[in-house]
């Protein structure tokens, strides 16, 4: 899990404090008395509601028929998991992550690298680029739903490989190239933003060196850059992908899971409020909750970087 | 000197390239919402509105003369608004005692933002659905505040306590040896360095409540509080083959322009802010 690895970044000079008992006891106080509203409120809306989740799982219940709910204990989550919809899901969840991860952070990377170099324009590049970010998911979803429509859009035409009359929306494929297009439109300009930054941590010194010594461009991008920009990347990565992995209102918009592309949350979703299924679909939150946990593990161990070495380096 | 002429070649490529990924889906969007309803209904294909196609600002004036838009609009702004200044004011109490104090339960304030930042929205609507209707907040401003806050919050907090953590706490004692009283000292001197920061997290956080889409849809059910993401969505009809494309995508501009606006305005504070927190958070 992520908890271990989360540095509370202690300010030098609260170190070298000398221990009084009387002032750190009053510090004590007034801090736990400025963080407690935060804590409440966000303990209010997610913790105390996962509980109820996790309460609500173990019934048969359905909002169309609140009385006949009944204790079932664990069935939900064997009907969720026998369920070849969940598992599809889940697949189509797990492809949805990985293939935009991986694209976004080779195109993320290149616009980084093109920012850190850009002297001339950098106001109106950094501009552009955050346009990506600040526009709606939902309108970006339109955009991209349009644009790859075979009656009105533009991207059968520029595409030489595809027929002008070419559905995208038809088939379970090009459905999900479209949905993942907007998504890695949308996402990558955040991507490409943290990695910036984790460039420009990396020692100029150290990559001067590397080329009096002879180093190619290729090996000073492996062998410098890369692992000194690790703990950027990590980050990155860990972001995006937990992210990515809750996508929801771009396949809502496009496809309305349409041609077996939801997602995970869109399927819990739709239990849920679509047909009032609170039972099965607190089910399917929980088993969504845990699956997140293990993608933030995962991505974690798979790096061996921890968040407390990119406060140090930063 | 070929070498670096190619190297500038290279990021003037790479340079046009970014404009072109991130402005292209935005021109395409503003080039759909000025064809005409009949034009985009008969099919037609292509960047910009055929000869005779184009229907000048009729989308947007249909747009904005629609009732139910007009609301959501009304809405998304009054949310967002009340939720950014709450939880930003929330957060700074929080990012101060985090940076400045030493105190037992840092590290897992701390944690619980982080795990709250990576949560599945989703699997949260549900219990709250059911309780928002027990507590009679279901479809009301209150009950997307709520839920706004909380979320936004983390990403508040990170990003205030990134930026507070760079203030030099010290100026403030140095004051009160000059004089001022600790109100002064904390006035005249922490607050001008603090309110850049605390700007930005307010921006970042009206960006991720206008944004919101899960609880728009989930915890509204009228125009009463519907956002204007879950009202585009639901923009005439259910069919999502066969929508009215352009005034669809007048709308999407208009709910896409005071976003622009922050851009065009603060780029510098939200790209601090947005590394700021990940990154050194």
């Amino acid at each position: 899990m992520t908890t271990t690895y989360v540095q509370t970044a202690v300010d030098p000079a609260d170190d070298a404090r000398p221990p009084d008992s009387d002032r750190s006891r009053a510090e004590n106080r007034l801090a736990r008395k400025l963080v407690a509203p935060a804590l409440v409120l966000m303990l209010l809306v997610t913790a105390f509601p996962m509980l109820r989740a996790l309460y609500l799982s173990l019934f048969n219940y359905s909002l169309t028929d609140p009385d006949a709910r009944e204790f079932v204990g664990l069935a939900n989550y064997a009907t969720a998991l026998s369920d070849p919809l969940f598992w599809r899901d889940t697949g189509n969840t797990v492809m949805i992550m990985i293939v935009t991860v991986a694209v976004e952070l080779v195109i993320g990377f290149a616009f980084a690298m093109v920012m850190h170099k850009v002297i001339f324009a950098r106001g109106v590049i950094r501009t552009s680029i955050l346009i990506p970010y600040g526009v709606i998911t939902v309108v970006s979803g339109f955009a991209w739903q349009f644009a790859f429509s075979n009656t009105n859009g533009f991207v059968n035409s520029w595409l030489p490989f595809t027929s002008d009359d070419f559905n995208w929306f038809g088939q379970y494929w090009s459905s999900m190239v479209a949905i993942m297009a907007s998504e890695i439109w949308k996402t990558t300009p955040f991507m490409s933003l943290l990695l910036l930054a984790g460039l420009a941590q990396v020692s100029n010194d150290m990559l001067e060196a590397a080329k009096v010594d002879g180093a190619t461009w290729w090996q000073r991008l492996y062998k410098v850059i890369l692992p000194n920009m690790r703990a950027a990347i990590m980050v990155a990565v860990l972001f995006r992908a937990l992210d990515a992995y809750r996508i929801f209102d771009n396949i809502f918009v496009m496809t309305a899971g349409a041609n077996g592309t939801e997602s995970i949350s869109f399927l819990t979703y739709r239990q849920v409020i679509e047909q009032f299924q609170l039972g099965i679909g607190s089910a399917l939150s929980v088993l969504l909750f845990l699956s997140v946990l293990v993608v933030a593990a995962v991505i974690v161990k798979l790096f061996r970087v921890n968040l407390a070495d990119a406060r140090q380096e930063s | 000197m070929g070498k670096s002429l190619k190297a500038n070649i290279g990021t003037i490529v790479g340079c046009a390239l970014i404009l072109i990924w991130c402005l292209l889906p935005v021109a395409w969007i503003i080039s759909l919402s000025f064809k005409s309803q009949q034009a985009v209904t008969n099919g037609s294909p292509g960047f910009f509105p055929s000869k005779g196609g184009g229907a000048g600002w009729s989308n947007y004036t249909d747009v904005l003369q629609d009732e139910q838009f007009r609301r959501a609009i009304i809405n998304s702004v009054g949310i967002s608004l009340i939720a950014t200044l709450l939880s930003v004011i929330i957060a700074t109490l929080a990012a101060y005692a985090i940076a400045r104090l030493e105190f037992k339960g840092k590290k897992f304030v701390l944690t619980t933002a982080l795990v709250i930042a990576m949560f599945p929205v989703v699997s949260l609507v549900g219990p709250l659905f059911d309780m928002w209707r027990t507590f009679g907040i279901y479809d009301t401003w209150l009950g997307l505040i709520i839920p706004y806050m909380s979320f936004t919050l983390p990403l508040a907090i990170w990003t205030l306590s990134a930026f507070f953590r760079e203030i030099p706490w010290e100026m403030e004692q140095a004051a009160q040896v000059d004089g001022a009283t600790a109100w002064q000292a904390f006035r005249k001197v922490i607050v001008p360095l603090a309110a850049p920061g605390v700007f930005t997290a307010a921006i970042l956080t009206f960006f991720f409540a206008w944004n919101d889409f899960v609880f728009g849809i989930s915890l509204t059910s009228t125009e009463r509080a519907r956002p204007i993401p879950a009202a585009l969505s639901f923009f005439v009809g259910a069919d999502p083959f066969n929508r009215p494309a352009s005034l669809l995508a007048a709308g999407a501009v208009v709910a896409t322009v005071p976003i622009v606006i922050l851009v065009l305005f603060f780029q510098r504070k939200i790209v601090a802010g947005l590394t700021a927190g990940a990154v050194k958070g």
